[in-house]
Parts: structure tokens; C-alpha cells; sequence
């Protein structure tokens, strides 16, 4: 059942390993991270910047090569370029700025150029354009200019150019950092579609707490290291211990925390009833 | 707006020559240019340009559109003109300023010049204005796909091509960008001489040199992410293929062609 599609070993990671600066060169982004990623799971990477999250992210699919320690995809090891790229082919992601990730100048030009690049049959490729274009809503803008589409959009026209790779697995780098709130929302009910319905295997690196509470699993990073790892409900029970390695809570969990309330509160249809109850037991 | 403009000078339609394959239109333009600088008699030119203003009408690209496409060489138009008429002596005289004679061959000249410049950027802006850039990228890539046996990387600058196409707009929204910042800041981008004007761009252009490979380091990491390892066991989603109105372009072609050669034989010779 608990099938796993990536695995960090003991991983270690230095920008500059290289460098002749000894400052440089003991400060790692990560440091000795072991973690697994199971097949079909919705795994949310937390944690404020430079907390090593958006490394760990790269070194999934073999952009960054582990310093120490070994990644590996489905138990492939990115020791050779082929491998890399074989790595690449089950594990797709999406970056934070979403016109440094588009290529082409026509929407659907820009998801073939995946599948093309795997040497797809053109009819085959025509299909999951289209198949992809439709499940993050976006067929009928296939013939639009992308610079002509807001952040939303474009965020899910790059994360439709993965689904048509039919990778295994998506790993999303602050996909919402740049968008506003309705742009986050569209690409949040995106993802979650994406893990629910198609049943791929979602990493959603990110550093706002409500979106991270709609994942099946919370890893929290702090100075390259896994400070917690759980289910949202176990994860953010823990408000002090969030709130001393700088990150915060759902404001829900806050207002329920303050109140002495103990139970998990992770959205704000729960945090209203277990208030009303709380008040209703005081009347 | 800013957000607006469009890439190239493509006009969206579904005329017969938006439907052409674009290899077939690249030849075809490229063609009908050279045939344009073999006429030698009014005849063969007056075909030429009964050609340009027949695909014109068939593009269904406004005239509005063509005639501004016509605007920036007006100047070039006149400069010629009047320098052929001032240069070129022959034929009856009409008058004559100081050393200066206008004759019949002078001003035959100009006219013919003319004619051949204005068909020339109409037939070539015809292709722009019914071909997508990266339409036109595709087409040359598969045109000049011939020449990797000299080693040339022909997919690697077809892909150039496309992503400086694709980054034009998003480097203009950054310019406007930089410019407000330093304005904001109080630089001073409207008043002073040229040299004061070109000094003030710098804090312009730094700037957007340094986003500029910030996004290219960027777009090459998504790129790779993509599974790209450059143009080898690359297939297409769009297929191109060479299907009857093409080759009825190409038979159009060698008609005209031919018309030219005849006019060319039996009139006589302007130039």
C-alpha cells in the first residue's frame, strides 16, 4: 500500500560546495533530511525562507544533486544524465514564477512542448493537450497569448504542461507565492484535484499555513532540517513550537488555541462550531 | 495598455492564405521576390503587381492594414524616386534646371522602382500578417532542417527564435516596471539633451539585463524539468503537411513565373 515514489537518504545539500570560503562552505541548505514521499499522497513542505525547503524541492527530480547522502525516484539514482532525465519523466514540477516557465507564445504550443520533448506521438500528444488543458479548466483559452492570461492562469497552464507529461508525481515550488488571493485559490482547487481525482502524488512546497492544512501530510522545515513531520491535525496542534522556528498557524487554530480549546481547529467551520460549543457550555 | 500588444503583426482570420502550410509560404514569398527584381518591362511588373493586390484581396487583411505596413517607406520611396528621376538621363527631355534633365527614361525609372518596392513589402508583409511567428519559426526550422548535415544547430535557433518571440512582451512589462521604480525614485527619464536622455537609460537597462538572465537561468531549469535535451527524438504536436492548395500556391507561382519571362520578352525593357 505504502508504495514510496521518493526517497532522501541521510540527504545533505551546499550551494558551493566548491567554494573556497569556509563560511560558505559548512552552512548547508540541507542538512542530513531522511524522508519518504508515498505514491498518491498530498505532502506539504512548510517553512519560512531559507529553511532549506525550495532545495529540497530541486533535489526531488535530479535539478540539484544531493552533496551528501542519495535521492532516489522509484529507486532510480540520478548518478548518470540519462537517469536524470528518466527521473524527470515521474517526477514534474512546477516553478513560482510562472512567465520563467512558459515557453511557448501559444497556450497549447506550451503544454506539447513536455510530451513533444519525450518523443510522443503528434495524435497522442493532441489528446493529452487536450485532456490536460480541460482538468485545470483552462481549453478554452488553448489558442490565447499567455502573457495575456492573469498569474492564475498561467500557474495552471504550467502545471497542465506537467499533467500532460503524465508524470507520477508534481512537485510544486511556491506555485502561489506571486498571485493573488483568487489566483491562489483557482491553482489550490487545481492541485487538490489533481491529487483527489487523477490520484497523483502532489509535494506543495509553500509557506502559507492555509494551504498547507489541506494536505494529507505536513513536513516542517527549519535550517535545512525536518523539524516536524504529521498530519495537519498533529502538525499544528503544536502552536509554540511552530511559532519558535518563525512560522505561524492557521488563524483558526490560533483564535482556539488562545481560547484553551484543545482540539485540532484546522478551518473555520470547525473553529465556529467548537466556539459555539465552548459558549454553550459556559451559558 | 502594455499588456495588449501583440507578437509580430499577425492578423487572426481563416482566408486561404492563413491556411497555406508556412514552408509553403516562406518559399512561395521568397519566390515571388526574386521573380519581382527579373521584371524588366512595365508588363512583367504590372503582373507582378496584379499578383501582390490579388493575394491581398484573398488574405482579407484589411487595406488599411497593408497601407500602414507601407507607411515606414514612404520616405525610402520618395529619396528613390527622386534620384532616379535626377540620375537617370535618356528618351525625350521634359525640362531641364541647370545641369540637371528630367527625361522620359528618368521618370519611367522612378515609377518602375516604385512599383517594384511597394510589391515587394506588400508580397512580404502578406506572410506576416497571415502567419503566426511560430508558425514562421516551424516552417524555417523544417525549411532549413537540411542543413544539419553541415552541422548547423537548426533546431537550436528555431528555439532561440521562438522564446526571444516569447519573451518580448514580458521584457517590455518588466521596462515599464524598472521605469516607474526609478521614477519613483526621482530619475529623470523626459527632459535634457540626447546625451542626458541615453545616460538616464542606464539605470534602465542594468536592471533589466540582470532579470534578464535571472529568468533565463530560470526558464533553463524549467526547461530541463520538461525532460528538453534539445531537438533529437523531439516530436510535434502539430504536424505540417503539403496538402493540395499548397501545391495549387506553388503551380500559381510558376504561372506568374512564367507570365514574367514571356512579358519580359516581348515588351520592352525599362531597366
Amino acid at each position: 500500500m505504502n508504495e514510496k515514489i521518493i526517497e532522501f537518504k541521510n540527504v545533505t545539500f551546499i550551494y558551493d560546495a566548491d567554494d573556497e570560503n569556509a563560511e560558505v562552505k559548512e552552512k548547508p541548505a540541507v542538512s542530513d533530511v531522511s524522508l519518504a514521499i508515498n505514491k498518491g499522497e498530498f505532502v506539504a513542505v512548510l517553512g519560512h525562507n531559507g529553511s532549506g525547503k525550495s532545495t529540497l524541492a530541486k533535489l526531488c527530480n535530479a535539478i540539484l544533486e544531493p552533496t551528501k547522502g542519495e535521492v532516489s525516484v522509484k529507486g532510480i539514482v540520478a548518478d548518470t544524465e540519462e537517469k536524470a532525465d528518466d527521473i524527470r519523466r515521474i517526477v514534474g514540477m512546477v516553478f513560482q514564477n510562472p512567465d520563467n516557465q512558459i515557453v511557448a507564445t501559444i497556450v497549447e504550443d506550451d503544454v506539447a512542448f513536455g510530451p513533444e520533448n519525450l518523443g510522443i506521438e503528434p495524435a497522442e500528444i493532441r489528446k493529452r493537450v487536450d485532456d490536460a488543458l480541460k482538468s485545470v479548466n483552462m481549453y478554452d483559452f488553448r489558442h490565447r497569448e499567455p502573457h495575456k492570461l492573469s498569474g492564475g492562469q498561467k500557474q495552471r497552464v504550467a502545471i497542465a504542461g506537467v499533467i500532460a507529461m503524465q508524470t507520477e508525481c508534481i512537485v510544486l515550488d511556491e506555485p502561489t507565492a506571486m498571485l493573488d488571493p483568487k489566483g491562489r485559490e483557482e491553482v489550490m482547487q487545481t492541485v487538490k484535484r489533481l491529487n483527489r481525482e487523477m490520484g497523483i502524488t502532489v509535494v506543495l512546497v509553500t509557506h502559507f499555513m492555509d494551504e498547507a492544512v489541506q494536505a494529507d501530510r505536513v513536513v516542517v522545515m527549519d535550517g535545512g532540517k525536518v523539524l516536524m513531520d504529521g498530519k495537519p491535525s498533529e502538525v499544528f496542534t503544536q502552536v509554540e513550537r511552530l511559532r519558535s522556528c518563525g512560522l505561524d498557524v492557521p488563524q483558526s487554530t490560533a483564535l482556539c488555541h488562545m481560547l484553551g480549546i484543545n482540539e485540532c481547529v484546522l478551518d473555520v467551520d470547525s473553529c465556529v462550531e467548537e466556539i459555539s460549543r465552548l459558549a454553550g457550555g459556559a451559558v | 495598455m502594455i499588456r495588449d500588444i501583440t507578437i509580430g503583426q499577425y492578423y487572426p482570420g481563416k482566408s486561404v492564405l492563413h491556411n497555406l502550410d508556412p514552408r509553403a509560404k516562406l518559399i512561395i514569398t521568397f519566390w515571388l521576390i526574386v521573380v519581382i527584381f527579373l521584371c524588366k518591362s512595365f508588363f512583367s511588373l504590372g503582373l507582378i503587381a496584379l499578383t501582390a493586390v490579388a493575394a491581398a484581396a484573398l488574405s482579407r487583411v484589411p487595406a488599411k492594414m497593408i497601407l500602414k505596413s507601407l507607411k515606414p517607406i514612404v520616405i525610402i520611396l520618395v529619396f528613390t524616386a527622386v534620384l532616379n528621376v535626377l540620375y537617370t538621363e535618356g528618351g525625350k527631355e521634359y525640362f531641364r534646371i541647370w545641369e540637371i534633365a528630367v527625361t522620359e527614361k528618368g521618370v519611367n525609372t522612378a515609377i518602375f522602382t516604385m512599383i517594384r518596392i511597394v510589391s515587394l513589402v506588400v508580397i512580404s508583409s502578406l506572410l506576416t500578417y497571415t502567419t503566426t511567428p511560430t508558425m514562421l519559426t516551424d516552417g524555417l526550422e523544417r525549411i532549413l532542417s537540411p542543413l544539419k548535415i553541415f552541422k548547423i544547430k537548426v533546431h537550436t535557433l528555431a528555439m532561440m527564435m521562438t522564446l526571444a518571440l516569447r519573451f518580448i512582451p514580458t521584457l517590455i512589462e518588466e521596462i515599464d516596471r524598472i521605469m516607474n521604480a526609478q521614477k519613483a525614485r526621482g530619475a529623470d527619464l523626459e527632459s535634457g539633451g540626447i546625451i542626458q536622455r541615453a545616460k538616464a537609460l542606464v539605470p534602465i537597462f542594468i536592471p533589466l539585463m540582470v532579470s534578464a538572465f535571472r529568468r533565463a537561468y530560470e526558464l533553463a531549469f524549467a526547461m530541463t524539468c520538461r525532460c528538453y535535451t534539445g531537438g533529437e527524438g523531439r516530436t510535434r504536436m502539430k504536424q505540417m503537411k503539403l496538402g493540395v492548395r499548397d501545391f495549387a500556391a506553388f503551380l500559381f507561382c510558376i504561372a506568374v513565373t512564367a507570365g514574367v519571362v514571356v512579358l519580359n520578352h516581348f515588351f520592352e525593357a525599362v531597366i
